[in-house]
């Protein structure tokens, strides 16, 4: 079983999905930022893979993905550094990144080497669902992998039904109209559009991402989902941490309540 | 109108196109996809846009034969003059197009991108005429570059905010529009400055400029008694002149399609903006077209003596007239720009932009017969390249 379907399966608590730049803030930095982040308790990882041009993330995620690609990060990088990941990581891993370096790397090359460091799932933002199903679904399902769609406050109920029809594992609930770490809290409109995808009894449980940076707008938002996802106020941590691992650990405690 | 060059249902040209765009975006995007054509083929939208094209842009644009110029090539070449539209390219097409466009679908707020600030000011420009709110996104560096059009488009009411992100160029200033964008889903309408971006903007940027090509069709009929050319030039960065003066050709088998590259200091230079040369496949700005990118797949920075060719991608449907060889490209360097430039000055009294320049430039590569007719769209004219020109051809010597 897919380590994501058992993890949404088996929680008896908010999911903390938490993200992190490859490569940063330093280059070999990768595995430490794992390891530390599994030992918090985080319940899901997610990489990011740097681009140049990430025009859905703001500022914070922009400037990490710009440090690492300007320290040498690469595709073929990450996937070396990756190699021995699931010998000291048991949670669930998700790599996120553009559509642009996956064409180059080669689909199906890129999800050969997926399946074979034990990543479980993609999130790819402008790899659109009708592209998606016409070029990529069938070698991402043979390699095992889930790919986690998007949806936002301006997403129509009916295209969110196609999308809980397409998706599996979980779907990625964008808070707010924003790019990533825009804003920060959860507003009364923000609730409204949480309430209402909860009331439509999708078959996949939802994560809430973007505005999400403390312990407690992650227990707002997991009130109306399995749990919810942290970029840019981790990013904003690794940027300044002077103790990588300690800092992670106590970071992903916090978060979770466990400190 | 059914080209066999044209969109197809899925906003591809061949393998090139579609709509690679986040979640965030898609309302949007699909919200123009599923009325930008009804919109434009209403009646109403029509006697609007050509009669704005007509009283205020000041079309249709002259086509000048150039005696002298044809002299020197043993040719007949005429000059289509988008240099004289307001504002004093063919970016306002565009614009006047769009803004329209936007009205319709209820949007009062209009972002853009721009990179050597032609698009800028064209799209504050109808901003202003409209009354809709104008923020423009300028990289940090073009802004430094490019002083003049940053004070006209503040002189027309647009706010111009500085890219800070990546290379600080146009590239990074579409980004940041397209952030923008993502961050205002109601009532922003995003003004695309080129054949560019997701399906539909490529297409809708070609129709609002197949004006250009339009015009030459009748007044070749009336200047040569045939409504066709045997070549029609035109720059390429993003490609939007091009497309326009294509868009009419696109299935005559009598013209030739010749797009002029920014070859920069040379296609193998390490400095360059020659795409169809340099690019491979690859998804930027929402489409899938031929893309200047490293073996990792992350996007390089272009180099061009001309801001409006410096991109490094091309429009999808260029990439699909480059590569089923219905177009022919040329890779131009800055110095045969320069030289082009000069030329034409001299022997035709009209100081072309720089990016024109490039398409000038291919009439010693060309080799047309004496009895040929050979258009170039002028695209733009070159008041505002005065200090790249001062400069490069000496002239305060």
């Amino acid at each position: 079983m897919n380590r994501i379907t058992k993890l949404f399966a088996e929680a008896t608590e908010p999911i903390l999905n938490v993200y992190a730049t490859a490569g940063y803030p330093n280059f070999g930095d990768t595995m430490t930022v794992l390891n530390a982040l599994q030992a918090g308790g985080v319940d899901i990882i997610e990489i990011g893979m740097p681009y140049s041009d990430p025009v859905a993330d703001g500022e914070t995620i922009q400037q990490s993905n710009q440090v690492s690609l300007d320290q040498g990060m690469t595709v073929a990088h990450l996937f070396e550094q990756l190699k021995d990941m699931r010998q000291t990581v048991s949670v669930p891993v998700l790599l996120m990144g553009y559509i642009n370096p996956v064409l180059q790397y080669g689909v199906e090359a890129f999800c050969q080497k997926c399946a074979e460091v034990g990543v479980d799932g993609l999130i790819l933002p402008d790899l659109p669902m009708a592209e998606y199903e016409s070029e990529y679904q069938a070698i991402f399902e043979q390699y095992g992998l889930y790919n986690i769609f998007l949806i936002t406050p301006q997403t129509t109920d009916a295209r969110i039904a196609q999308i809980d029809a397409i998706s599996k594992g979980f779907i990625y609930m964008v808070s707010s109209a924003s790019t990533t770490g825009a804003k920060t809290g959860i507003s009364s409109d923000q609730e409204t559009y949480f309430k209402r995808i909860e009331g439509m009894n999708l078959k996949n449980p939802r994560l809430i991402g973007f505005g999400i940076s403390d312990r407690a707008s992650f227990l707002k938002a997991s009130e109306s989902a399995a749990g919810a996802i942290i970029g840019s106020a981790f990013v904003k941590l690794l940027g300044q941490a002077k103790d990588l691992h300690n800092e992670i650990v106590g970071f992903v405690q916090s978060i979770k309540g466990k400190k | 109108m059914n080209h066999s060059f044209q969109v197809d249902e899925r906003g591809y040209y061949g393998d090139f196109g579609g709509a690679f765009i986040p979640e965030m975006l898609y309302p949007n995007v699909e919200e123009l996809r599923s009325r930008y054509l009804d919109i434009i083929a209403d009646p109403s939208f029509q006697e609007e846009f050509h009669a704005l094209l007509k009283d205020y842009v000041g079309r249709p644009t002259p086509l000048f034969k150039a005696e002298r110029l044809s002299a020197k090539y043993n040719t007949h070449i005429y000059l289509k003059r988008e240099d004289l539209c307001h504002t004093g390219a063919h970016k306002v097409n565009n614009t006047i197009g769009q803004i329209l466009v936007a009205k319709r679908l209820g949007k009062n707020k209009i972002v853009a991108e721009t990179g050597a600030g032609q698009h800028g000011v064209a799209t504050a420009t109808v901003c202003a005429l409209m009354g809709m709110e104008c923020i423009v996104y300028m990289g940090a560096i073009d802004i430094e570059r490019q002083a003049p059009n940053v004070a006209r488009m503040r002189m027309l009411g647009a706010t111009v905010v500085a890219a800070q992100s990546g290379s600080k160029t146009l590239k990074d200033a579409t980004n940041e529009a397209m952030r923008h964008w993502i961050n205002n889903p109601v009532d922003t309408h995003y003004i695309i400055g080129s054949v560019v971006g997701p399906h539909p903007y490529p297409d809708m940027v070609a129709r609002f400029q197949s004006v250009i090509s339009e015009e030459m069709r009748s007044q070749l009929q009336e200047k040569e008694g045939r409504d066709y050319p045997d070549y029609v030039i035109a720059c390429v960065g993003g490609g939007s002149n091009a497309a326009g003066a294509f868009y009419h050709f696109l299935d005559e088998p009598r013209t030739q399609l010749i797009a002029a590259e920014a070859a920069g200091q040379g296609v193998s230079t390490g400095h360059s903006a020659a795409t169809t040369f340099l690019g491979k496949p690859g998804v930027l700005h929402g489409s899938k077209s031929l893309l200047m990118q490293t073996e990792d797949g992350q996007v390089i920075e272009p180099y061009s003596i001309s801001a409006g060719l410096d991109y490094p991608g091309i429009g999808p449907m260029h990439a699909h007239l480059f590569k089923s060889g219905r177009a022919k490209f040329y890779d131009i360097t800055d110095e045969e720009a320069l030289e082009a430039a000069l030329e034409c000055s001299m022997l035709e009294g009209i100081i072309p932009a720089l990016e024109s320049a490039h398409a000038l430039a291919v009439f010693g590569k060309l080799n047309a017969k004496p009895n040929e007719v050979v258009v170039v769209n002028l695209s733009g004219r070159g008041d505002k390249d005065l200090s790249t020109y001062q400069q490069r051809l000496k002239l305060n010597d």
